[in-house]
């Protein structure tokens, strides 16, 4: 198996310390016209749905939605953290890098704005990029306690859009 | 959800019919009111449940009922290990033991009014919360799993609580049956900094003022009087419960076939009872039970300290500890026979009546205290437990409020700042480290607790014993 390390795919558009003046608040939508990230409707806890022109795209946006759960605010990519996760089906692969990325949020204190993919089968090696919490900055409205099997699917439509899509328990 | 879709057995009892793969009915325990502004997933998740092995009587749903994954949340199932019985990693919920404590200080409203702003102040930088928040307390491997196996009288070993305290905690403060060994690595990990932290979302510490008696014998046993101050914490097993909680749930869904279970959905993930992952699971669950014991006893010492500091003569006693998120083995009488059960309760708080052995002694005549919290700008509710709640929900009664309304939606209508603002105007102090937090958790985004108490109560599960009212809320 080959794994490649590159730059990061998907990011909340913040590079370094200089960037965030001028980033358009991102609420509850990050999209574009091919990819972006949405979050979707749950009575006690939040739905996060990423996009994109393949399943690796996808999966990154998720996770941007993901830390917008968290917070508006832009976030520095200051430190770089390598996940794996290995699964036997794609939506669970998908819970799975969810899972993998607030495991490292919860360990480290951490914040991730910046994220590729690369993968191979059921297979995945994600990189995040981030920074530490800063409360005043950050102002982090609540905390991932896990990614849920509810309103799980990962499909493809019919224009070959790709979607990620499940509950996060907040 | 449509109430002309189930059979109305009584105003606040209504009944869905076994259709399908379902075993059993459900029934939601409800007003007319309630059960119409449900969304239509209660329904749907409450059939779900009744569909899987070994369930028992009836898939249940309490008065504040919302959309959960996989099992609703205000969700009670027992299951029979005899006959097939699963447990379900979502049928607990990610934070096991998340539950609520209340403590009486001891305290007058006039006592805490002048010192109001300093107090909240202390209890702020006192009470790790919010995310990024750091704990005082590091464990090594040796000392997660001491923890993990004796709950709050680990705490109170280490000097992080009272030794009084511990008879007024489910299970003596220790949950029986934990396993470390079954809890990974990644788990223990998650939770090494954060014994002693209060969490986000709608986890919170309150100081609050009983304003409101409405079963003098029992507030008089439970130490409840009218203008009294009480502490209530709401939290539970951090990091530590919401990694077990992942872990198990994919571990489940990718085994179900292999055991037989046909899910009508993969978020009902379960394992057989008795099964090598359903005892690892309960083994690790148990656990994590006794890490939100351990935290919870852990945050109450910090607000003693912090009373202790303002006002000496504050007697600060634990009036009681509920968890409302776990699965545990009981013994239930149904149709006559009694049986041991695994009863799940997802966001729905054990209701044992009076004379009940486990309850403690001071409560035996009245009935175990049941602690429904509300949110930020509403009362919260001391219940006390009814025995006819074991015959119509396996001794289970409602937790909280619950949500009316998604936090996307609570965030369209209100502000932080407004909200801090608007409360303060009544006398409520709120403390967060974020104000979008405090939106998300809008007052105005939850059911009216009011009604859900006293759908409770028209029920027969727990009986109106005190209403308190927010005075300082601190939430992550």
């Amino acid at each position: 198996m080959v794994w490649f390390h590159h730059a990061p795919a998907v990011c909340s558009g913040v590079f370094g310390r200089s960037v965030g003046k001028g980033w358009p608040a991102m609420n509850a939508t990050g999209q574009i016209s091919a990819s972006g990230w949405e979050h979707f409707h749950h009575d006690a806890d939040i739905g996060v749905c990423g996009r994109g022109r393949s399943v690796v795209e996808a999966f990154e946006q998720a996770a941007l939605g993901l830390t917008r759960i968290v917070t508006d605010s832009p976030i520095a990519a200051d430190s770089q953290v390598e996940v794996e996760c290995r699964q036997n089906d794609l939506e669970l692969l998908f819970v799975d890098w969810l899972d993998a990325i607030i495991y490292e949020m919860a360990t480290r204190k951490m914040l991730f704005g910046c994220f590729a993919i690369h993968m191979e089968g059921l297979a995945l090696r994600g990189s995040l990029w981030g920074e530490p919490v800063d409360v005043a900055r950050h102002a982090p409205a609540c905390e991932p306690k896990g990614a849920t099997l509810t309103e799980l699917e990962v499909a493809r439509d019919d224009n070959g859009l790709w979607s990620a899509r499940c509950v996060i328990d907040v | 959800m449509n109430p002309a879709n189930f059979t109305e057995l009584n105003p606040v009892t209504w009944r869905i019919e076994p259709t399908g793969a379902m075993r059993v009915p459900a029934i939601i325990f409800a007003d007319e009111q309630l059960i119409t502004e449900m969304d239509d997933k209660v329904g749907q998740q409450a059939c779900n449940v009744a569909t899987l092995p070994g369930i028992v009587s009836a898939s249940i749903a309490m008065p504040d009922a919302h959309w959960g994954y996989g099992f609703p949340i205000g969700g009670v199932a027992a299951f029979d290990p005899a006959e097939g019985g699963v447990v379900s990693a979502g049928g607990v919920g990610f934070d096991i033991s998340c539950g609520v404590r209340t403590m009486l200080t001891g305290l007058s409203v006039e006592d805490i009014l002048p010192r109001q702003e300093a107090v909240a102040e202390s209890l702020f930088r006192q009470i790790p919360a919010g995310v990024g928040s750091r704990g005082k307390i590091t464990l090594d491997d040796a000392e997660i799993d001491a923890m993990l196996t004796g709950g709050a009288r680990w705490a109170v070993e280490h000097g992080w609580g009272e030794e009084r305290d511990l008879e007024c905690i489910e299970e003596g403060g220790r949950m029986e049956g934990a396993r470390p060994d079954f809890v990974s690595d990644r788990a223990k990990d998650r939770q090494r900094r954060e014994m002693g932290t209060l969490g986000s979302g709608n986890h919170y510490l309150e100081v609050q003022a009983v304003v409101e008696i409405f079963d003098e014998e029992a507030a008089a046993a439970y130490g409840l009087r009218l203008d009294g101050v009480v502490v209530t914490i709401h939290c539970g097993s951090r990091g530590l419960g919401h990694q077990i909680g992942s872990e198990f749930l994919k571990e489940m869904a990718n085994a179900a076939p292999a055991a037989g279970i046909i899910l009508p959905d993969r978020e009902l993930a379960c394992a057989p009872i008795k099964s090598e992952l359903g005892e690892r699971y309960l083994g690790a669950m148990r656990a994590g039970i006794n890490c939100a014991l351990a935290n919870r006893e852990i945050l109450g010492h910090y607000s003693r300290q912090v009373f202790g500091d303002y006002f000496p003569e504050a007697t600060f006693e634990l009036l009681f500890d509920v968890s409302h998120n776990t699965c545990k083995l009981e013994s239930h009488v149904v149709a006559g026979v009694r049986r041991e059960l695994f009863v799940h309760r997802k966001g729905a708080t054990r209701s044992l009546g009076a004379g009940h052995p486990v309850v403690p002694q001071a409560f035996r005549t009245v009935g175990q205290p049941v602690l429904i919290g509300g949110s930020m700008g509403t009362s919260s509710y001391v219940l006390a437990g009814e025995s006819t709640s074991e015959e119509k929900a396996f001794s289970s009664a409602c937790h909280g409020a619950g949500r009316a309304m998604s936090r996307h939606a609570a965030l369209k209508l209100w502000g932080g700042r407004q909200i801090v603002d608007d409360l303060a105007a009544q006398g409520i102090l709120v403390c967060s480290p974020s104000s979008r937090g405090v939106a998300d958790e809008a007052p105005g985004a939850y059911k009216d607790v009011e009604a859900v108490v006293l759908a409770a109560e028209r029920a027969g599960l727990a009986r109106r014993v005190a209403r308190m009212r927010p005075i300082i809320c601190i939430k992550g």
